[in-house]
């Protein structure tokens, strides 16, 4: 009972990273339609990066090797930055011009073209092998009776509870916020409305940036570990704890998220590794065909010609 | 020929053969982003049948291209509901689901693979790509093709107009699962061995992002789309093999994507509809007809 209460803690833990990238995923998708490939390969360039600066400093000589938050900070620029560049050239582009059916997937599909580009980039530069991050919190561990909970994984839990926090707010009260979702209700009236989309649009994929960066940075940190594959894996059972969750829906992210990361752990434990991406992925279909619009999911997001 | 042309022409043919099973569901606006899932269910079921009871390979194939045309039926009636993302979504889980099982279940390998006994040789692979190629194009001529095409670019007009809109997708899924089935089948054929890390998330990506920049609107573009992604990157490797890279292996296939991704990006801001296009084919051809009116 305790080792699987433990599995449970284990998975809330992992859930948190889930839970920032399936926001990531969220906010472009439910603000503008947009399901962006490019966030698990975000996701692993900050921690990539953060383990390169860690390692040899900044590039061209700029910098010794920095010490861990600063390298963590530069992964999580880096991030920003790529996700700007993934916005100039994909969603300002998108322009209708016949209006059918496959012809709103252009940002999607230029998305993947991004996933090639950074996920071979990095590992062209940095190998395959998984690289050691060491912060000076690994192994730092709190007991409560039988079960084990480590500081860094409470604290990024806590991490990732605030930004959500944070976004809700920033969505619900400021202006910024109340531009972000009438983009969401409806583009082009908010243009009409004097709502300077074009500059707005890019503070989706800032924030989306930030997210990705935020959600690396707590994986290093917490695994000590990085590797090319990282994006791939995490941001894929991002995708599966935002589509349970509800597309679009902010704690729908936390509560898929979450649930994602203990059903992976527990499946771990009873029936063991292999095992874990046939659930998971079982578990998401069943969710599509039998409650398509997640738990919390808007039944209006996603339904329009993608 | 030469055994190094040989197999290229193989990979072309099955590429062929999968980018058409691709383009049928994009043809009528659903994007499919689990090719290579199909194509591992066709594959397995055609090594399971072969190792297990052994039946002349024209019914092993016929077996597989119906497993994976029954799943691509039985998901999609119950997917074709949800549009739009939902749908990408879908057949991505899709994928991860069918590779997730196959590693798991011990009598078709699990991560080891398994050893195919039988062999095609590369001529018959050719034909029947070319028999798929054939039949998709007098396939786009009928009346199921001219559905398609309706429902591809506007479901509402469609639907008014009395196609079955739902029916036709249906079908379109169901047929790109038998052609993907068949591809599976004769992969499995061809290099006597089935590995499910093959059919990864990469490939499926790989195979609809050469349908879409070859273009949907005509039944050309994945051919153009597949033959450049297969022949495009061998006459890269060959480049890079002379200039004596010693590490030739990783760096090549991360070039490669590299390459592809550069293209996609540029593709879709210039020419997000694909290379070969319906009215760009007609003024290709001196079609008049073809050309778009002004309104």
């Amino acid at each position: 009972m305790i080792l699987v209460l433990q599995q449970v803690i284990n998975g809330v833990m992992l859930g948190a990273v889930y839970v920032t990238v399936a926001l990531a995923f969220n906010l472009t998708i439910g603000i503008l339609n947009f399901l962006n490939f490019t966030i698990p390969p975000l996701f692993m360039l900050t921690a990539m990066v953060a383990w390169a600066s860690a390692q040899y400093g900044l590039p061209f000589g700029l910098s010794s090797p920095l010490n861990w938050a600063a390298a963590l900070g530069d992964g999580i620029a880096v991030a920003i930055a790529a996700s700007l560049v993934v916005e100039r050239m994909t969603f300002r582009y998108m322009k209708a011009r016949y209006g059918d059916a496959t012809e709103h997937a252009i940002p999607l599909v230029s998305s993947l073209g991004f996933l090639l580009i950074i996920e071979n980039l990095v590992r062209m530069a940095y190998g395959t092998e998984p690289h050691r991050f060491t912060t000076p919190f690994t192994n730092m561990n709190l007991r409560f009776g039988g079960l084990i909970v480590s500081i860094p994984q409470l604290f990024s839990l806590v991490l990732a509870l605030a930004i959500v926090f944070g976004l809700s707010r920033l969505l619900k009260y400021t202006r910024i916020g109340r531009a972000l979702r009438s983009i969401a209700e409806n583009p082009d009236a908010s243009l009409l409305m004097g709502v300077d989309v074009g500059r707005i649009v890019p503070v989706v994929f800032v924030l989306s940036g930030l997210l990705c960066g935020v959600a690396g940075a707590i994986f290093a940190i917490n695994y000590g570990q990085v590797y090319a594959g990282m994006g791939n894996e995490v941001g894929n059972k991002a995708i599966a704890g935002m589509v349970l969750g509800g597309l679009g829906s902010i704690w729908g992210a936390i509560v898929g998220g979450v649930i994602v990361g203990v059903v992976e752990t527990l499946s771990i434990h009873l029936f063991g590794g292999d095992t874990v991406q046939a659930i998971v992925w079982g578990l998401l279909l069943v969710a599509l065909i039998v409650r398509p619009q997640g738990i919390f999911g808007h039944h209006a997001i996603g339904k329009g010609k993608l | 020929m030469s055994g190094y042309l040989d197999g290229m022409a193989v990979i072309l043919a099955l590429n062929v053969i999968l980018a058409y099973a691709v383009f049928l569901p994009v043809a009528t606006g659903q994007l499919n982003l689990g090719g290579a899932a199909f194509q591992a269910v066709g594959a397995y079921a055609a090594a399971y049948i072969s190792t297990q009871y052994g039946a002349p390979l024209p019914v092993i194939l016929a077996v597989s291209a119906s497993v994976s045309g029954l799943i691509a039926f039985v998901l999609a009636l119950s997917i074709l509901r949800t549009k739009g993302v939902y749908l990408v979504l879908a057949t991505f889980a899709f994928a991860q689901f069918v590779s997730g099982v196959i590693i798991n279940v011990d009598a078709l390998g699990g991560a080891l693979g398994m050893t195919v006994p039988e062999h095609v040789g590369g001529g018959p692979i050719i034909v029947i790509a070319g028999v798929v190629l054939v039949g998709v194009m007098l396939l786009m001529q009928t009346r199921f093709g001219l559905a398609m095409r309706a429902t591809h670019d506007d479901d509402t007009v469609a639907e008014l107009m009395g196609i079955g809109v739902r029916r036709t997708r249906v079908a379109a899924f169901t047929l790109g699962g038998v052609l993907a089935g068949i591809a599976g089948g004769l992969y499995a054929f061809y290099f006597n061995f089935v590995e499910v890390q093959t059919f990864d998330s990469l490939s499926s990506i790989y195979l609809l992002l050469f349908v879409l920049l070859g273009g949907t609107q005509t039944v050309w573009g994945p051919l153009i789309g597949a033959a450049f992604f297969t022949i495009v990157p061998e006459l890269f490797r060959y480049v890079v093999a002379n200039m004596g890279g010693a590490s030739a292996g990783q760096l090549d296939t991360s070039w490669r994507f590299i390459i592809l991704g550069i293209i996609t990006v540029v593709m879709m801001v210039a020419r997000p509809e694909g290379v070969v296009t319906r009215t760009g084919l007609g003024r290709l051809l001196g079609n008049r007809r073809a050309a778009p009116r002004e309104a």
